[in-house]
């Protein structure tokens, strides 16, 4: 079941609809709802493998529909803690919650600076609206 | 920017929240809840397509059987009133201008209906090659095509049965309709072709006895599942009957454009074939991924009923037969996949 449209405000947010939800020196990714809702039903997650290194703006992993494979871009830099095996074994738990249990990665930061070129959820939304 | 062509239902997509695309000219629904319960609800029950892009033409005529027989595939002498045909336009070198299907409406007269990409390319060859005796008219923007599709499609609709590739004048609800007992998803079902006016009564009637609404996404992973050909990924002008698998629709008997290729490549064994596939290894092949050993994924998909990635592609001859391991480059990663009998998919007999 799909989940209803939502951009949580403790969440920091990627223009290319990826977020981040940052910790203490770590963060954890995932992808927003609006683009899980622009793929449809996940049915593959490609993950990266532990301990690779990822890099803000690019892409570290794919998630595919039926119709389409899309890259996930990485928010922000750091190295691979955990892939969460759960989405690799039933994708469409991203479209069911993107923001808990559809999380894709755990990541180490390695440049906090980076922060601060992230969104939050106004900004988020604005660019959202902006698209349309 | 080029004007989209809508459907006399386009109206109906948008009011059921369709996501809409634009696919061989036409603004199309590709899904309305989602690709995987629609998919399902044909394997499992009943689904309702519109499928009015698709071109209709009528040939008339005294001679339309003889111009038909030297430009069709399959044998049309073995067609009668009341009974329908699948069947290959070719070329000289034996290529697949389009595949279709064709109905004796009667002795003298023939609807074809046909892929909607081709409707321009199939009336322009039949034009240039009409014979004294023959007529063909393009008759599509007159008719709506409704696909309904499923186990339950028979019972829902309250047909009577009759059996694949016939067809009948019916009515449904106090339409009017051809009832054809043909589709694209190896289900029982039929395609109703209806007067453009009537689409919308017919199509509510449809929906209100139960057939889910189904997207162009669910048509294409259901006749994937099943290994029907699709024309412009699996099988086109560059690519001959044979080694498609299709010489079942050759009547390499009669004469008919592109014959004495096909015999050729029959006596000799074609070089490559179309293989079906499932994978393996985690990962979804798409058109155009490369297969080891010289081959290319034509479609490419995930299978809801399998719940795993399935697809067709042209492999050499030896790499072909059933059980055979292939490799294939998604993305920069190999995965292995396993080479299948088609169907890919088969219904377990209850």
């Amino acid at each position: 079941m799909a989940a209803d449209e939502s951009y949580p405000d403790d969440l920091r947010y990627h223009r290319e609809h990826d977020w981040a939800r940052i910790g203490d020196g770590e963060a954890t990714f995932g992808i927003t709802w609006f683009a899980q809702d622009a793929l449809g039903e996940l049915v593959h997650f490609e993950p990266p493998e532990d301990g690779a290194s990822v890099t803000k703006d690019q892409s570290y992993a794919e998630v595919e529909s039926v119709k389409a494979v899309s890259d996930v871009i990485a928010p922000l830099s750091g190295e691979i803690l955990e892939v969460n095996r759960a989405v690799a074994d039933a994708p469409e738990t991203v479209n069911e919650d993107p923001y808990g249990q559809g999380w894709l990665v755990r990541v180490r930061l390695t440049d906090p600076s980076e922060l601060d070129s992230l969104l939050d959820v106004e900004a988020y939304r604005q660019h959202l609206a902006d698209q349309a | 920017m080029q004007t989209l062509l809508r459907t006399p239902l386009f109206e109906r997509h948008v009011e059921l929240g369709a996501r809409l695309v634009p696919f061989a000219g036409w603004e199309m629904p590709v899904q309305y809840e989602g690709v995987i319960p629609e998919h399902r609800a044909v394997r499992a029950d009943c689904g309702v397509f519109d499928v009015s892009h698709m071109g209709e033409v009528e040939v008339e005529g005294p001679r339309a059987r003889d111009l038909l027989q030297s430009l069709l595939s399959n044998d049309i002498e073995r067609v009668e009133p009341g009974k329908a045909q699948y069947t290959l336009l070719t070329n000289e070198q034996g290529g697949i201008v389009d595949d279709l299907i064709v109905y004796e409406l009667d002795p003298s007269r023939f609807l074809l209906i046909v892929n909607a990409a081709n409707r321009e390319i199939d009336l322009a060859w039949l034009r240039e090659r009409e014979i004294p005796g023959s007529d063909v008219r393009d008759v599509s923007d007159d008719y709506a095509l409704v696909a309904v599709q499923g186990p339950r499609s028979i019972e829902r609709l309250e047909l009577p049965d009759a059996p694949p590739f016939t067809f009948a004048e019916g009515v449904i609800d106090g339409v009017e309709c051809m009832v054809n007992r043909t589709g694209y998803t190896g289900e029982r079902g039929v395609e109703l072709l209806v007067p453009a006016g009537d689409a919308v009564q017919l199509w509510d009637a449809v929906v209100s006895r139960g057939a889910k609404p189904c997207g162009l996404g669910a048509r294409d992973t259901l006749r994937l599942e099943v290994c029907y050909p699709l024309h412009g990924n699996d099988i086109g002008p560059d690519t001959d009957a044979i080694s498609a698998g299709l010489g079942w629709v050759c009547a390499l008997d009669t004469e008919f454009t592109g014959v004495e290729e096909l015999r050729r490549i029959k006596e000799a064994g074609p070089a490559r074939r179309l293989a079906a596939f499932v994978m393996e290894d985690p990962g979804i092949p798409r058109q155009g991924m490369e297969i080891a050993g010289g081959g290319e994924v034509t479609s490419g998909s995930h299978s809801p009923m399998l719940e795993r990635g399935i697809g067709m592609g042209y492999v050499p001859d030896e790499l072909a037969r059933p059980d055979t391991q292939l490799s294939i480059d998604l993305r920069g990663r190999s995965r292995h996949a396993r080479v299948v009998k088609k169907p890919i998919y088969s219904r377990e007999e209850d």
